[in-house]
Formats: structure tokens, sequence, C-alpha cells
């Protein structure tokens, strides 16, 4: 049952569906204008009823107007359509019309046609755009690229690019419970929730899906990968809907979990990255954003509102770990980190993936220099945060079956119970948190950066975090000999935690402690301009980037490896 | 308010104590209770006298020895154990357990998950302690748990004296719960959601008592027992918040109001303590003679482990932990009290 075998999947999975068109998500997409009629239904619907008390509605259309406009003003995209202007100047005309005239009647019907609007045009832009046919053709050219790219990487040149001799799965190794997520998939709803370090994550997890013989999975990807035509495309493919973490206003808020929700009422599996956005620190997330659990968990109650068949109308939630020798945007995210450490403060999306050009340069040094990557399927939770058995029920920590209908009942009946479902929002929170961790698989990289840090800290240790990657270099040299030793410790304290399944390793860990450190030292940040950790003439450490070595080493943050090296 | 009764399923109360008893009767105005006891001789008297614990029953109370029998019949259950029988009530009872039962316990003690190792270690650590709403969680499938903290001395409630507590939750249901079926005219409920902190009011509130009886012990008065409940809030604070709660909990209802009642109570178990103590009884003896648990007792050698694990500033712990387990006197721990240089009056606001 547990995800700590060393042992990499990999083979060919039957899809767990024949037909594509019995795909949930073909269905969603066949029928999208009825999908997108009840979304802007339902979502009208909560909104209206959020502010029926204190008639607050016409402040909550004015005050997102003055954002949006805003947002238009200060902070435009290209995706952003060129209509925008207009349709909010447009809203505000008919705002200050509302407010001169004097017949509340039509006053409140107008109030509602332009929140049916603005709603309408938020559901539309968050509409994913699947097509089947698309879809395949993605699907084979992501196949098709990594692996002919792949095997550029094993003869050295452009010729062996057409040789097929190392395959994708060599390279990117899926590990865990995969035969329970197929059945998971097969039984109910499930909702993927991976670990978010790269850009890459999305795609990566894409083809995940599609080797394990998954139909897609929909999800909410930020909008500003739509600025960029080539992620547009596969994201476009692959199920995507857009999530545009510039609108910061409720009635987009509200639209958006609506969306989320129906498409899992319906039964499309669903992923979404709960860190928010990808991991600045490198640590492993250890605070959600709940706001789509949410509405995976009023999803579960609803069907179970109206189904009384709990097996067939389940949801699950199956945390994914993905881990990496090399981010390629780790001196960027770090440095996000450092600057804003301590304040919630508004930032302008930097990173390293601003167009297309070098996003395939970058596969290509990614897939050509040969860095391996783990993907580490949890075991599935219902949306309690209890495990469930390979058939979809839910256990309790004494082995005995639970029918989680109960946890939404009061008085003999199913109740809607809003701080209630929050509350065990939280606590499904907690939970996936907790597994991220026992997922987290362990790469030689992880542990020399680690361990390298984790020295200079103590060397250094009336420092603050600041200073101390300000140190210069010839007082950042680690002996071999000192290295050596702090290392086994801590690979020692790895492996017993690995026996206690708080965390799984790579199969490479095993080997001997001198083996495993020159692999890290080659992969840790490999393509990195300014290496994190490297041997200098005399054998000994030597780090060229401080900041990337902090981020690498925050990887094994949490486990109390602190004490031990 | 009214005091009908509703045809609704009927509320169980489990253990037939002081307290438990006067809580299954402040139910029983407003709907039908069923009492468990572990002791069948216990339920006999409930079933054919109409007593339990010396109080006299209401007609609305029945009594089972079945732990079966009231998981079925009830959907609210208030568990109210002696803390060092909690666990093991947990786990008898979670079989017939459901995730749609509430569960409100009103058992003021702290739990170690290696009681035979306690006494061999000086530091324990927020993971091996639980809060008696943590063992509920750890050891059955109910999420919907609160607690039952406030000056309520039992002794005073039968006596149908006006009196107040506060339910604590996560969950708004729960404390809606709380307040439907405890509240009438004369016990006011509050609700509040800080759990874990009003859970540790009611644990941390005993320390302070066994005190409080040390003093009057002395012969000492008021301006020593104020002295005493001001400093004694002031630890009991410091160390709640070390251990996960809010600083408002311990200054409302469920804090200092159950601290004053308790340490001005002749009557409260862990006051009689302290009281026999400072009389230069011994500790055994007076345990041996006690008919109830005093939860002081047990949570003072928690809580000292606790405190040297946080490195949680508490000399009246500390004085109380040698004079229980170290032999020294009343007198000389008040005298190392009175030289105890405190600066600062209010550092936590």
């Amino acid at each position: 049952m547990q995800a700590s075998g060393d042992s990499y999947v990999k083979k060919k999975y039957a899809p767990i569906l024949p037909g594509s068109m019995d795909w949930p998500v073909v269905q969603l997409s066949k029928n999208r204008k009825q999908f997108i009629e009840s979304v802007i239904h339902e979502s009208v619907s909560v909104i209206t009823a959020l502010h029926a008390e204190n008639g607050s509605l016409k402040e909550e259309i004015e005050q997102t107007r003055f954002k949006e406009m805003l947002r238009v003003k200060q902070n435009p995209w290209n995706v952003d359509p060129d209509d925008d202007p207009a349709f909010w100047s447009g809203i505000k005309a008919r705002l200050l019309k509302i407010s001169v005239g004097n017949n509340e009647k039509k006053h409140e019907d107008e109030i509602k046609n332009i929140l049916h609007e603005i709603v309408s045009r938020y559901a539309h832009e968050i509409q994913g755009n699947f097509k089947r046919s698309r879809y395949k053709l993605a699907r084979t050219l992501v196949k098709f690229g990594f692996k002919r790219l792949l095997n550029a990487s094993k003869v050295k040149g452009w010729r062996s690019v057409w040789s097929r001799r190392v395959t994708l799965q060599d390279k990117i190794q899926i590990t865990g419970e995969v035969e329970q997520l197929r059945n998971l998939a097969k039984k109910g709803t499930v909702i993927m929730v991976p670990t978010h370090f790269s850009n890459l994550d999305s795609i990566l997890i894409g083809w995940v899906i599609h080797i394990l013989g998954l139909p897609p999975f929909i999800y909410g990807a930020g909008l500003n990968l739509f600025n960029i035509g080539i992620l547009a495309y596969f994201m476009n493919s692959l199920g995507a809907y857009k999530v545009d973490r510039r609108k910061k206003n409720q009635i987009y808020r509200e639209t958006l979990k609506t969306y989320s929700k129906l498409a899992t009422v319906k039964g499309c599996h669903g992923l979404f990255f709960p860190g928010g956005t990808r991991s600045r620190s490198g640590k492993i997330e250890s605070k959600l954003k709940l706001g789509l659990l949410g509405s995976a968990m009023e999803a579960q109650r609803h069907s179970l509102q109206h189904n009384s068949d709990e097996e067939n109308h389940k949801v699950f939630v199956v945390p994914v770990v993905i881990n990496y020798h090399f981010v390629v945007e780790a001196p960027g995210l770090i440095n996000d980190y450092l600057q804003s450490k301590g304040q919630e403060r508004y930032y302008v999306e930097n990173d390293s993936f601003t167009n297309s050009y070098k996003i395939l340069i970058f596969l290509f040094k990614f897939i050509t220099k040969g860095s391996d990557i783990s993907v580490s399927i949890g075991r599935g939770l219902d949306l309690l945060g209890n495990y469930v058995d390979e058939a979809g029920n839910s256990i309790d920590k004494k082995g005995r079956r639970i029918n989680i209908r109960d946890y939404f009942i009061s008085n003999g009946e199913i109740t809607e119970d809003l701080q209630r479902e929050k509350e065990y929002t939280r606590r499904l929170g907690e939970v996936i948190v907790k597994e991220f961790r026992r997922n987290n698989r362990v790469f030689s990289s992880h542990l020399v950066a680690f361990t390298a840090f984790n020295i200079l800290k103590k060397r250094h240790s009336h420092l603050d975090l600041y200073d101390l990657l300000r140190i210069p270099k010839e007082e950042s040299i680690i002996s071999y000999e000192e290295f050596r030793k702090s290392f086994e410790l801590a690979l020692q304290q790895i492996h017993l935690l690995n026996q206690e399944q708080k965390v799984t390793i790579a199969p490479h860990l095993r080997d001997t402690p001198d083996k495993i450190i020159d692999h890290g030292l080659y992969n840790v940040g490999m393509y990195h301009s300014k290496r994190p950790l490297v041997k200098n003439k005399e054998g000994n450490l030597i780090t060229h980037d401080l900041n990337t070595l902090f981020y690498y080493h925050n990887r094994l943050c949490g486990y109390g490896l602190e004490n031990i090296v | 308010m009214d005091s009908k009764i509703s045809s609704e399923k009927p509320v169980g109360v489990i253990g037939a104590g002081s307290f438990g008893t006067a809580i299954a009767n402040i139910l029983a105005e407003k709907s039908k209770v069923l009492l468990y006891a572990r002791n069948e001789a216990v339920v006999n008297r409930i079933k054919n006298e109409g007593i339990s614990s010396g109080q006299k029953l209401h007609k609305n109370i029945s009594g089972t020895n079945e732990l079966q029998e009231i998981a079925t019949k009830c959907d609210i259950l208030f568990p109210i154990v002696p803390s060092s029988a909690f666990r093991s009530l947990i786990k008898d009872l979670s079989a017939y357990l459901h995730p749609y039962h509430l569960l409100i316990h009103g058992t003021k003690g702290m739990d170690v998950s290696t009681p035979a190792e306690m006494d061999n270690v000086t530091k324990l650590n927020r993971d091996q302690v639980k809060t008696m709403s943590e063992i509920i969680q750890d050891e059955s499938v109910v999420v919907r748990v609160g607690c039952l903290a406030g000056p309520n001395l039992a002794r005073e409630l039968a006596d149908l004296q006006p009196a107040a507590t506060v339910v604590a939750s996560h969950f708004d249901e729960v404390i809606e719960a709380g307040i439907r079926l405890l509240r009438n005219d004369r016990f006011q409920v509050y609700g509040s959601k800080d759990l874990i902190g009003v859970e540790l009011c009611g644990v941390l509130k005993n320390i302070i008592a066994i005190a409080s009886g040390a003093l009057s012990g002395l012969g000492y008065g008021e301006n020593a027992r104020a002295l005493l409940i001001s400093r004694g809030m002031v630890e009991m604070i410091y160390l709640g918040r070390a251990l996960g709660g809010n600083t408002e909990a311990f200054i409302g209802l469920a804090g200092v109001g159950d601290l004053v009642a308790t340490c001005s109570s002749t009557l409260s178990r862990n006051f009689s303590v302290g009281y026999r103590l400072a009389q230069g009884e011994k500790l055994p003896q007076i345990v041996e003679s006690m008919e109830e648990t005093a939860e002081g007792i047990n949570t003072i050698k928690i809580a000292k482990k606790l405190a040297n694990f946080y490195k949680v500033r508490t000399p009246i712990l500390d004085m109380l932990h040698k004079v229980l387990f170290e032999a020294l006197t009343v007198e000389e721990a008040l005298q190392y009290l009175m030289k105890y240089p405190f600066n600062v009056d209010i550092d936590f606001l």
C-alpha cells in the first residue's frame, strides 16, 4: 500500500475507458453551451444570495468594475480580449444611470442583468477549449518530441534524434499507487493535487495522465501561461481552463469555483496545484489554497444529496509529488522568495518561461542532458482525508469502512452547512500537506545541497539568512572530508525516515556515499549558468550561487535533518 | 425558552460522576437523556432509585450499561469521564461511532501517549500529549467534536444555582447544538472557536487550584489568593500559548472565570489536595482517600515536562511539582515564590 518501493513503474497501460467519446471531458465539451449556462446560472444565484441580506450587490459590482478597470490600465496581457476597456466602461455608465433614477424594481433588474453579464463574460473566459482531435495531436507531439530528444542524449548528436533506444519512461519515473489511481478513476471522480515547482509541471502531469491510460483531466492553468503561444496550444488541448490570478474579486472567484464544482459533479477528473503558484522557496508546500478543494467538497456533498448510491458518486483526492534535480526557474523563484519573504506584496510574474523559443531551448537542454524526474502518485484519499482502499472505500485508522455520507448528515439527513465544509476542507488541506511530505522522493542532488548549506549555516551561525547568502566565496569552501562525514549522517537519517515511511527515496540513494555524492554534484541544478555546488581542483566543495544552493536545500526542510547534519 | 421535550433522539451522557450527573440533569430539562455508567451497581441505582453521584435524577434520564446502546440511540454524546479512562473509553466506543456523531466532552485533563515511559523523561512535546478532543479524533471517526468548560462546580449546578459554561468547537454546528441542548433560565452558554485553548483552560486551572488550596491550608487569606490567581493566570497563558491555545480563551469564562471559581471553592477536589498537603498530609494518603480523581495531580506532572520542552517560565508550576513529587514543603515553596524576581506584570496583551 505504501509508496516506498523503489521500483519505477514502466509499462504501457491500456486506457481505462475504451472510447474517447465516453470521456466526461468530451461530454462536457460537446455540451459546452448547456454546461456554461448552468455555471452562469448557479454562480449568479450564489453571488446574489451572498449579498441578499445587506443589499450590497451593487457595491460589489461597483468594486469589481473599479478593480477591473485598474487592471486593464496597469497590468494588461496579450491574452486579454480587446473589448475589455469598452466592456467595463459600459458597465460603469450603466451603474451611474442606476444611481440617478428612482425606479427601484427596474434598478434591481438592471443590477441583476449587469451581474449576469459579468458572470457570463468570466465563465466564457474560464471555459476550456477542449477538442478531442487537438488533444490527440498534442499528445502525439509531446510524446514524439520528448522521445526523439531523449534519444539524442544517449548517443550524442542530432542524428540520434531518430533512434529508438531510450523511452520517455526511462527519464520520467512514475512511482507509487498507479493501479489504485486507475481504479479510482473508473469508480468516481479523481482530483489530482500535485506539488508545484516548475511551469513544466502541467505538461508533465498531462503526459503522465496519458501514459497511465487515464482520460484527460481538466485543470485550471494560470492565464499568464496562455500568453505564450506554445504553452497555450498544449494547455487548450490538454483540457485546461483558465484562471486569472489578477482578478481578485468575489464575482470572479465564485464563478471559478462554480465552474470547477459543476465539472466535478459531472464526473470530470480534475487537476489543480493546491500550492496556488510554484513554490518560491523550493520547500514543499505547507500552506495550501483551499478554494478549489472547497468546491470539490461542495461537489461531493451535492452528489450525495442527489444520489443514494455513494459508491458511484465519490470524489477522490490523489496527492502527487514531482521531484526534479533541476528546476529551470530556480534562480528567479528564490529571488522572489528572498525579496518578498515576510510580506504579502503584489508581484509581477517574471520568470524564465517568457516565450516559446526559450521553452524549446530549455526542453532541448533538459532532455538531451538527461536530468531525471520522478512523479510519485500518492495513496488516494476521500474528501475527509481518510485513505481509500483499491475499491474506493473509505477506511479509518483501524481498517474499518466509513460511509462518507455520514459526515454531511445532521439529524439524520444531509444538510448544506458551509461552515462545516470549510472546516472539513481545512482538515483535508492538512492531510494533503502530510502526504506531500511522505511521498516526497529524496534525490542525491537534494541531499548534497541540503548537507552543504547546513554546514555553511552552522559554520556561520551568528549570521542571519540574508547575511549568510552574502558571505564571500572563499568562506564557503567545504573540505570533502567534512562534507562526507555530514553527508553520511544525513543519508543514514533519510534511510531511517524511509523505513518509517515518512519519506521515499530514489533507487540511486542505495549506492555508496561517495557515488551518491558524485551523482548529486553532477545533477544538482545542472544547467544553471552558476552551479550551486561543484568540486574544485583540490576536490573540495565550492558554490557559485548560494541562493540556488539554498533553494535546492529547502526541499528537505521539515524532516528534522537540521539537527543531524 | 421552551421547555418541551423534543421528539428527537435522546442525548447521551457517558460517565455518571458528579459533573456528568449534573450535566445530565441540565440536559434532561429539554431532552430525553441516556446516562451511561461503567459500573453495573451505579446503573442499577440510576434505574431503580433515580440517584447518581448523590444527585436526584430528572425523570427524563434513563440509565444504561451498554456503550453500543448509547451510541446507537444517540447522535449527540457528552463523554465526561476521568482523563485516565478517556482514551480506553473512546477506543471501546469507537466501534459504534460514525461520522454523524457529535461529541462534546467535559473532561479536564491531558493524555500522554506513552504513560509507561512518562516517569523516565523530563521533557514532553506537544505531539506526545493529547487533549481529549484530540483523543476522540485519534481513536474514532468522529470529527465534529467540542468541549465544555467554565466555572461549573457540580455541587452548585446540582443545587440549581445560576451558572454559565463555554462550548468550544471548530464547528458552528457543534456550538449551536451545545447551546440548544444546555441553555436554560439559570444556565447560560457561550460559544468559542478556540477548542484547544478552551480545553487547556480547563486543564491548566487545576494546577493553580491545588496551589490555592495550599494557601488556605496554611491559613492565608484573600490577598495571597488574589496574587496567586493573577500570577497563575499568566503562567496558564504562557503555557497555553506554547501548546496551541490563544490568549483570548484564557481571559474568558472558561479561563479566568473557571480559575476564580475553582480557586475559591473548598468544594473542588484539586483545592482539597492542596489544602491537605499544607496541613502536612502526604500525597499518596490523600489520593488514596479521595472518591473521584483530582486531575490536577497528573496535570502538574505532564505540564512540568511540557514547560521544560518549550522553555516556558512557570515558577508556580515548578514549585508545586517539587511539593508533590520532590518532598519540598508548602512553606518552602511559598518562600521561594515570594522571592522570585517578577518584574513585569502583564506582557502578553
